[in-house]
């Protein structure tokens, strides 16, 4: 699957244009000798097949290649710009978490009655709020009306907050609602009504019993949208100029920087991959009903 | 029941009332809001009447602005979505009827796509193959049939064993007839909430990639476009960037609205 991704960017990448040129026209004056040099000093001079089994063998021994602007080793980039992504993927995430769960349990309990239906429109409107407006929006109000929080870049923690509050807010809406549908499909099965029946506490019933059977939806859908929220992640950075695997991809976007771009791809396509089979993996440890098969 | 009704009320009036602005927009404003009054710049909006919701820096009506860039966005996300679903459909009904190689040669297709990062290819090939609406949607239609392909091969499997399908195949019913005049109209249901909930997020998808620099000819008046545009003058005009949004997120949240009624009514079991 990875394979596939990695070979269809590095062939359209190519199609895009030449860096060659785009290297040179910051040098003044050229001739078709200096973008012969240059070429061949980025090695694009080779056919396309050399030029990808290089880049996928680099790949395999850990060896990403170099940027063409400048030189940096893509290793060096990628490794700078993905704990930033991840730390923000997390932090989204685990807000989103915390605020769906108690929202998705009481819309269940309550199904139907007015807390279910405010927290059911306010997610429909967290789902279709576009998310780099809402990123536009508090930059308006916290960043330049407030000035309580800086509107753009990674400087402390104080810059983490606004985009994990944006990318939290499509994730939560969308959580709430599953959460609801799955706990009311729990809420109704019979062991529900045996531990009401002991005398537990409701909070007991709902958190520890009911939920525990929510996880496997939940699971699925958070595979899911993984993807989505690397992809959000990948928007929002944009917004507040955080330096993470999106910046570095729109940068290499628009200097047609291949073995960037590439990398980034690849990372990502594969990160995506591992996490579904982590998450398969998890489904074992969640619902021994699994395990056994 | 009230609550379908009022989801169906304002979902309508949402979205009805975005369509219904964006489509009038050739007479109401004929110039397509690119018209520049030099001497009206930076205007805040709800001030006067020439310019009810302000102007821009270089002096363009933020409402004509608004209304007219509503049309990529809906020409997008309506045409994707009646690309992918014919095509889906298509596929769907042969993979659910006929099974065998064709269902192996379909569902197969379907699960590499579904498990590709779509977002990420999406834009890394929108950025290669130039800001243009038509690559957007034609991209979009490649990403998106495989959803309703599974959707429709579904119901077409439990379907196709039905008693009222066989019984027209024992009166000698073609497969085209049969597929056409019974299966179609009774897998349609899932496929029209499912097209609804796409089109806003094709408007939704459309405006970020174009916010971005990655999807509309940026020369195009559009909902992303302006965003772009208004994110650089966030200090001096918030209006500029305010209402697009308003646009996106009115049109967005009438379309799901009206999807989920449809679903709601569609299937009373869940919800």
């Amino acid at each position: 699957m990875v394979l596939v991704v990695t070979l269809l960017v590095a062939w359209a990448v190519r199609l895009s244009g030449d860096p060659a040129v785009m290297l040179a026209q910051g040098a003044g004056s050229i001739n078709a000798q200096d973008l012969a040099n240059i070429r061949t000093g980025l090695g694009l001079d080779r056919p396309f097949s050399a030029q990808y089994l290089g880049f996928i063998g680099g790949m395999l021994t850990g060896d990403m290649g170099r940027s063409f602007m400048g030189g940096t080793s893509v290793g060096l980039l990628v490794a700078q710009a993905l704990p930033r992504t991840l730390l923000l993927a997390v932090s989204g995430l685990g807000l989103a978490i915390i605020v769906a769960i108690p929202l998705g349990v009481h819309a269940a309990v309550k199904k139907g009655g007015m807390a279910d239906q405010i927290i059911r429109i306010v997610s429909l409107l967290g789902l279709s709020v576009p998310n780099f407006w809402l990123a536009l929006m508090l930059v308006l109000v916290f960043g330049i009306t407030l000035r309580w929080l800086p509107p753009s870049g990674a400087e402390g923690p104080l810059s983490l907050v606004m985009p994990t509050v944006t990318l939290a807010t499509i994730l939560a809406a969308s959580n709430v609602r599953l959460i609801r549908s799955a706990m009311l499909d729990t809420l109704s099965a019979q062991y529900i009504m045996v531990a009401r029946s002991k005398g537990l506490r409701d909070w007991v019933v709902l958190y520890k019993h009911a939920l525990a059977n929510c996880a496997i939806p939940l699971l699925t859908y958070l595979g899911l949208q993984f993807g989505g929220l690397i992809g959000g992640a990948l928007v929002i950075e944009r917004v507040f100029s955080w330096p993470g695997m999106g910046s570095l991809a729109f940068d290499a976007v628009s200097s047609r920087d291949y073995p960037v771009l590439q990398a980034v791809v690849t990372v990502l396509a594969a990160m995506i991959v591992a996490v579904n089979l982590m998450i398969d993996v998890l489904y074992r440890l969640v619902d021994p009903r699994i395990r056994k098969e | 029941m009230k609550r379908f009704s009022v989801d169906l009320l304002i979902g309508a009036i949402f979205a009805g009332g975005m369509i219904l602005a964006v489509l009038s927009s050739a007479w109401t404003f004929p110039d397509g809001g690119e018209a520049m009054d030099l001497a009206a710049r930076v205007r805040p909006p709800f001030a006067n009447w020439a310019h009810p919701l302000g102007t821009d820096p270089i002096g363009r009506d933020v409402l004509a602005r608004v209304v007219a860039g509503g049309w990529v966005s809906l020409t997008v996300g309506v045409l994707s979505v009646l690309g992918a679903s014919i095509f889906g459909v298509l596929m769907g009904l042969i993979a659910g009827y006929f099974g065998g190689v064709w269902d192996m040669a379909v569902m197969r297709w379907a699960d590499v796509q579904l498990a590709l990062p779509f977002i990420l290819v999406a834009i890394t090939f929108t950025a290669i193959l130039g800001a243009d609406q038509y690559f957007l949607i034609l991209f979009m239609i490649i990403a998106q049939w495989v959803q309703y392909a599974r959707v429709v091969r579904a119901s077409v499997l439990s379907l196709r064993e039905r008693e009222f399908v066989q019984a027209a195949r024992a009166m000698g019913l073609i497969d085209l007839a049969i597929i056409w005049r019974h299966l179609l109209p009774n897998a349609f249901g899932p496929v029209l909430v499912l097209m609804t909930l796409n089109v806003a997020n094709n408007i939704l998808l459309e405006s970020s990639l174009t916010f971005l620099g990655l999807g509309i000819d940026p020369l195009t008046p559009s909902w992303g476009g302006m965003l772009a545009d208004g994110r650089t003058y966030l200090q001096t005009a918030w209006w500029v960037s305010v209402f697009p949004g308003i646009a996106i997120m009115m049109t967005v949240l009438g379309l799901n609205l009206l999807g989920d009624w449809l679903r709601d009514r569609l299937d009373p079991r869940g919800g």
